[in-house]
C-alpha cells in the first residue's frame, strides 16, 4: 500500500478522515481545556499564598 | 497520573496503527469500515460515563459525599463529548453506507437524546448559584434519564429499523479478530482516556472547592516557595476566585 492509496481509503477519504479528525479535535480539546483549567486554579492558589505570606 | 496517561496514549496509538494500517478492508464497507475503530468505542463510552454520571450523582444526593457530586459534574462534559463523536462519526458512515447523514431510527435518535440529557445536565449545574442545589437538582435528571442507556442498548434487538444489530456480545464475536484488535485497543484507550480526564478535572475541583481548607493552603504554600509559579506568570486577574 503506498502513501497515495493510504490517503485515499478507497474512495472513502472524506468519511474517514473526517471521522478521525472530528474525534481528534473534540478529544483533544477536552485534554487542553482540562489542563488550563488546573493550571488557572493552581495559579490563584499560589497567588492567594503569596499574598498571605507577604502579609504574615 | 503520569502512568495512566501513559498507557492511554499507547493503547490509542496502537489501535491507530491496526486500525488504519495493519487491519483489512471490510468485504461489504471496504475501507468505510474504519470508522467504527472510533465510533463504537465512543459510542460505549457515552452510555457507560453517563451511567457512572448517574451513579456518583445518587451517591451525591444520597449520602452528601461532595467528591461524588464533583465525579459527577466533571464528567459530563467528557460523556457530552464521547456523545458528540458517536454521532457525528455515525453520520459520516451512515452517509456512504446508508446513503443518509440522518435518520430517525431507534438508536439514533436514543443516542441524540443522550446529547441532550448530558447538555440539560450541564445547563442545570450551572443554572443555580449554590452548589449544593446545583448537584442536587442535577442529580435527579441524571437519575431519571438513565432509562435512556438501556433503551440505547437494547434498541437494535426491540426495534428493527436501520442501525445493525450489535455484533459483539459477553463471549460471542461476529467480527474478525484482525477488526476485533484495533476495536477492543482503542475502546480500552477511550475509557482511559476518561479516567485521565476524570482524574485531572476532580483533583482541579477540589482544590477549587476547598480552597480555605487547611491543606489546600499548607500544599498553596509549597508550590509558591518552587520555582514552578514565578510571580510573573501568573495572570493579575481575581476571575477564578
Amino acid at each position: 500500500m503506498n502513501i497515495a492509496e493510504f490517503f485515499h481509503m478507497g474512495g472513502y477519504a472524506l468519511y474517514v478522515w473526517g471521522s478521525y479528525g472530528v474525534t481528534l479535535v473534540v478529544l483533544a480539546l477536552n485534554v487542553l481545556l482540562a489542563r488550563q483549567r488546573q493550571r488557572q486554579v493552581l495559579h490563584t492558589l499560589v497567588r492567594s499564598a503569596q499574598r498571605n505570606r507577604g502579609r504574615t | 497520573m503520569p502512568w495512566v496517561a501513559g498507557a492511554t496514549a499507547l493503547l490509542i496509538l496502537a489501535g491507530l496503527y491496526f486500525g488504519l494500517f495493519a487491519s483489512p478492508a471490510d468485504y461489504q464497507q471496504r475501507d468505510s469500515v474504519r470508522i467504527m475503530y472510533v465510533h463504537v468505542p465512543s459510542a460505549w463510552n457515552s452510555m457507560f460515563i453517563y451511567l457512572l454520571m448517574a451513579v456518583a450523582a445518587a451517591i451525591g444526593l444520597i449520602w452528601n459525599i461532595k467528591v461524588a457530586d464533583i465525579v459527577a459534574a466533571v464528567s459530563a462534559p467528557i460523556g457530552a463529548s464521547f456523545t458528540f463523536i458517536t454521532l457525528v462519526t455515525g453520520s459520516l458512515w451512515g452517509k456512504p453506507m446508508w446513503g443518509t447523514w440522518w435518520e430517525w431510527d431507534a438508536r439514533l435518535t436514543s443516542e441524540l437524546i443522550l446529547l441532550f440529557l448530558y447538555l440539560g445536565y450541564i445547563a442545570l449545574q450551572s443554572a443555580f448559584e449554590d452548589r449544593r442545589t446545583a448537584a442536587r437538582a442535577s442529580a435527579v435528571l441524571a437519575i431519571v434519564g438513565a432509562i435512556n442507556v438501556p433503551i440505547i442498548y437494547y434498541s437494535v434487538q426491540w426495534w428493527n429499523t436501520l442501525h445493525q444489530p450489535q455484533s459483539l456480545g459477553v463471549g460471542t464475536s461476529a467480527i474478525h479478530p484482525s477488526m476485533l484488535l484495533p476495536l477492543l485497543l482503542m475502546a480500552l484507550g477511550f475509557k482511559l482516556l476518561y479516567v485521565v480526564i476524570l482524574l485531572m478535572r476532580t483533583r482541579t475541583e477540589v482544590l477549587e472547592r476547598e480552597r480555605n481548607a487547611g491543606w489546600v493552603q499548607e500544599l498553596a504554600q509549597e508550590l509558591a516557595a518552587t520555582d514552578k509559579f514565578p510571580p510573573d506568570t501568573i495572570r493579575s486577574g481575581n476571575e477564578y476566585r
